[in-house]
C-alpha cells in the first residue's frame, strides 16, 4: 500500500506509474491538490490538500505502509507563500499522519541538493555529511531544509520507520518542464558575467528508478542523487546552441525580477541565480554503494538527451563557424 | 649540354621546403580551427573541480609562458624530487603581493617536469568571489583551500600545491622579503598525514621583487574587502602601468620529499606531531630560500 504525494506533477506521475506496474504492490494511492494530467493506470487518485488533516484520514483508512513524498514545489509561480505552505505545512501534516499510523513502515522524501546552498566559499564537492557553508536563506531551498528537519524529527520519534531522504540534483530529460529547462529554451541565455558554474543534472529516468528502489526496498538514510560528471554552464549553453549574454549579477537579478513579473518567466528565483553563479557539485558515492547502482545517464548525457528531445542544439554560432570555415577552405 | 642539372635539385629542394612549410602552416591552422570548433560546440570535458585540461593547455598556459620564459626567466631546480605519478603535496613560500608565484609554479611543473604534471593549487576563498578570476582558477585546475577539497584531490592521485602562509605571506611588506611567516595551523600537514602522501618543500626566489610592497592603505582595503591595498613604487602612482610586474630573476627549487607514510594516519589529530612536522617543513624551506638567494645574487639585470 503506497501513497504518492504530488502525483499530478511530472515526477509524481512517473513514480506512481512505475509503482502501479509492480505486481507486488497491492494498491497505489496518489494525492495532489489538482487533477492529474497524465493517465495513472491503476493508481487511485484522491484530490486532497495535504495541508489539511484530511491526509491523515487517507493514511489511516487505506492502511498505507509506504509514503513517497514528492510534493516539494520547486517552481515558484509568483505565489511564493502558497508554495511555501504546500512544502512546509503539507509536509508537517503528512509526517504527523505518518507518526500516528501504526501500519506505517517507510517514508521516502524527495529533497533537493539545493539544501547545500551555493556560494563561492563552498568546497568543490558536497557529501551528505557536509554542512552548507552559507545555508539557503529563501525559496524552495529553504523549504527543503525545513522539510528535512521535520523528517529527521519523525525518524527520531519513530525509530521503527525506514526513512530515506533524497537530495536530487536538477532534473533534466525529455519530459522535464522546470525553471531550468525553460531557461535553456530562452532565445538568449543570460549568464552572470565572470562566473561559469559547475552544474550537475539527473535524468528523469534515473530519478524515477532511484525513487522506485527506495520505495520497494529498505535503504534508510540521506542520499545525494546526480548523474556522474560535471557540466559547465557555458558548455551546456554551447551544446544547446544558445547564444550567451553575459551580464553583471545585479543586472541579471533585475532582469529576472522583470521577467518574473511581466514575462511569465516563472521561477527565475534568487536561488536559481545563485546556482547559475556559483554552481554546486554533490558526491553520489554513498548512493552508488547503497544501491550497487550507477545512473544510466551522466550529467552530460542527461543534458544531451534533454537537448535532443526538446529540439535544442546546433545553434547559430556553430553553423556560422562551419559555413565560414568551409567557404575559406573552399577558396584554397 | 648546359649545367642546369645542378640547379634543378636545388630548386626542388626549396620547393619541397616551401610545400612543407605550407603543409605545416595548414596543419597548424586546421588544428586551431578544430580547437575553436570544439570550444564553440562545448565538446570538451571537465572534472568535478571544473578543471578543463584542453583550455588550460590550449589557451591559459600559452598565455602565461612568455611571462615565465622571457619576463622572469624562471629556472627550476630539483625537479626529480617531484614524483612522475601519484599524489604529493607541494608546499611553497608565498610572496609577490599578487599570487603570481603559484601560476609560475604551475607553468614550470607542466612544461619542465618529464611527466608534464598539472599542479592543483589550493587558493584563498577570495579568489572564488572575484568574477572572471573565479572560473579561470577552476578551469586551470585549482580549487578552494579547504580540507575536503585537498583530501579529494590527493585521493585522485593529483599533485596538489599549497602556500600555508596565505595572505600573511603574499601580502607582507618588502622589508620582510624571504622571511617565512607563520605556517597557518599546520592544516596542510594533517591533510598529508591523513592521505599518507609525501610533502615536497618548495622555495621560490624572485617573486618578492615583482611588486615591492612599500605601504598598505588599510582603510581602502577594508572598503574594497581586500586583505590589503598595496603601494608599490609604480602602483597606484602610474595607474594601470603599475600593474606590470618588475622583471626580477626567478629561481625555484624543490627539496627532498618528506615522507608521511612512516606515521600513523591517526596522528593527524595529534597536535604535537603536526606542529613538529610543520616546523620541519618550514625550516627546510627557509634554508632552501637562503641557499637559492645566495645562488641568484641580485634580483635585476641578470639573464
Amino acid at each position: 500500500m503506497v501513497l504518492v504525494t504530488g502525483v499530478s506533477r511530472f515526477l509524481g506521475a512517473r513514480v506512481a506509474d512505475t509503482l502501479q506496474a509492480d505486481p507486488s504492490i497491492e494498491r497505489v494511492i496518489g494525492v495532489d491538490t489538482v487533477a492529474p494530467t497524465m493517465p495513472l493506470g491503476r493508481t487511485e487518485f484522491v484530490r486532497i490538500d495535504i495541508r489539511t488533516p484530511s491526509i491523515a484520514k487517507i493514511v489511516n483508512a487505506a492502511e498505507v505502509d509506504t509514503v513517497v513524498h514528492l510534493n516539494l514545489v520547486t517552481m515558484t509561480s509568483g505565489a511564493r507563500v502558497k508554495a511555501k505552505e504546500l512544502n512546509v505545512i503539507g509536509t508537517m501534516q503528512l509526517l504527523a499522519a505518518c507518526q500516528r499510523s501504526a501500519a506505517m513502515r517507510k517514508v521516502v522524501v524527495r529533497s533537493s541538493a539545493a539544501v547545500y546552498g551555493s556560494s563561492g566559499y563552498d568546497p568543490a564537492v558536497f557529501t551528505e555529511t557536509d554542512e552548507p557553508v552559507l545555508p539557503p536563506a529563501s525559496g524552495y531551498a529553504k523549504d527543503a531544509v525545513e522539510v528535512e528537519g521535520y523528517v529527521r524529527g519523525l525518524a527520531r520519534r519513530r525509530s521503527d520507520l525506514t526513512v530515506s531522504v533524497l537530495r536530487f540534483a536538477n532534473f533534466l530529460g525529455p519530459h522535464v518542464d522546470s525553471p531550468l529547462s525553460r531557461y535553456f529554451h530562452m532565445p538568449l541565455a543570460a549568464t552572470v558575467l565572470g562566473f561559469d558554474p559547475r552544474l550537475q543534472f539527473v535524468h528523469e529516468d534515473d530519478g524515477v528508478e532511484v525513487l522506485r528502489r527506495m520505495a520497494v526496498e529498505d535503504h534508510p538514510g540521506t542520499f545525494n542523487v546526480a548523474g556522474d560528471g560535471v557540466v559547465l554552464l557555458s558548455q551546456a549553453l554551447r551544446r544547446a546552441g544558445r547564444p550567451i549574454l553575459r551580464l553583471p549579477a545585479a543586472a541579471l537579478q533585475t532582469l529576472g525580477d522583470v521577467g518574473r513579473r511581466f514575462g511569465g518567466l516563472k521561477g527565475f528565483s534568487p536561488e536559481l541565480l545563485r546556482w547559475l553563479t556559483y554552481g554546486r557539485v554533490i558526491d553520489t558515492d554513498v548512493l552508488a554503494r547503497e544501491l550497487s547502482w550507477r545512473p544510466k545517464y551522466s550529467s552530460e548525457e542527461a543534458f544531451a538527451d534533454f537537448a535532443d528531445s526538446q529540439g535544442l542544439g546546433q545553434g547559430l554560432p556553430l553553423e556560422l563557424f562551419d559555413r565560414l570555415t568551409s567557404v575559406v577552405g573552399g577558396k584554397r | 649540354m648546359r649545367p642546369e642539372a645542378q640547379v634543378i635539385p636545388l630548386n626542388t629542394d626549396a620547393a619541397d621546403r616551401l610545400a612543407q612549410d605550407q603543409a605545416g602552416f595548414d596543419h597548424k591552422v586546421a588544428s586551431v580551427l578544430r580547437f575553436l570548433r570544439r570550444r564553440l560546440a562545448g565538446e570538451y570535458e571537465i572534472d568535478e573541480f571544473g578543471f578543463d585540461p584542453e583550455l588550460n593547455e590550449g589557451l591559459l598556459l600559452p598565455a602565461l609562458r612568455p611571462l615565465y620564459e622571457r619576463w622572469f626567466r624562471v629556472e627550476m631546480f630539483g625537479m626529480d624530487n617531484v614524483p612522475g605519478t601519484g599524489s604529493a603535496l607541494i608546499v611553497g613560500n608565498h610572496s609577490g603581493t599578487l599570487p603570481i608565484d603559484g601560476v609560475m609554479l604551475q607553468v614550470g611543473l607542466h612544461d619542465h617536469h618529464p611527466a608534464h604534471r598539472n599542479l592543483r593549487l589550493l587558493g584563498a576563498d577570495l579568489v572564488y568571489q572575484i568574477p572572471v578570476l573565479a572560473h579561470l582558477a577552476r578551469k586551470s585546475g585549482h580549487t578552494l583551500a579547504c580540507q575536503a577539497d585537498a583530501a579529494r584531490l590527493l585521493a585522485k592521485e593529483q599533485l596538489v600545491g599549497v602556500f600555508p602562509e596565505g595572505f600573511k605571506g603574499v601580502g607582507k611588506p618588502f622589508s620582510e622579503r624571504y622571511k617565512l611567516q607563520r605556517f597557518g595551523r599546520g592544516g596542510f600537514v594533517a591533510t598529508a598525514l591523513r592521505a599518507q602522501v609525501p610533502i615536497i618543500p618548495c622555495a621560490i626566489v624572485g617573486a618578492e621583487e615583482i611588486y615591492p610592497k612599500l605601504a598598505d592603505l588599510k582603510p581602502l582595503a577594508r572598503l574594497l574587502g581586500f586583505p590589503y591595498f598595496p603601494v608599490t613604487p609604480t602602483w597606484p602612482l602610474l595607474g594601470l602601468l603599475g600593474l606590470v610586474p618588475l622583471p626580477s630573476k626567478w629561481m625555484v627549487a624543490f627539496g627532498e620529499p618528506i615522507r608521511t607514510d612512516e606515521y600513523d594516519p591517526a596522528q593527524a589529530d595529534d597536535h604535537m606531531t603536526v606542529f613538529n612536522l610543520t616546523d620541519q617543513v618550514r625550516e627546510t624551506i627557509q634554508n632552501m630560500l637562503y641557499d637559492l638567494l645566495r645562488q641568484r645574487g641580485p634580483a635585476f639585470f641578470r639573464a
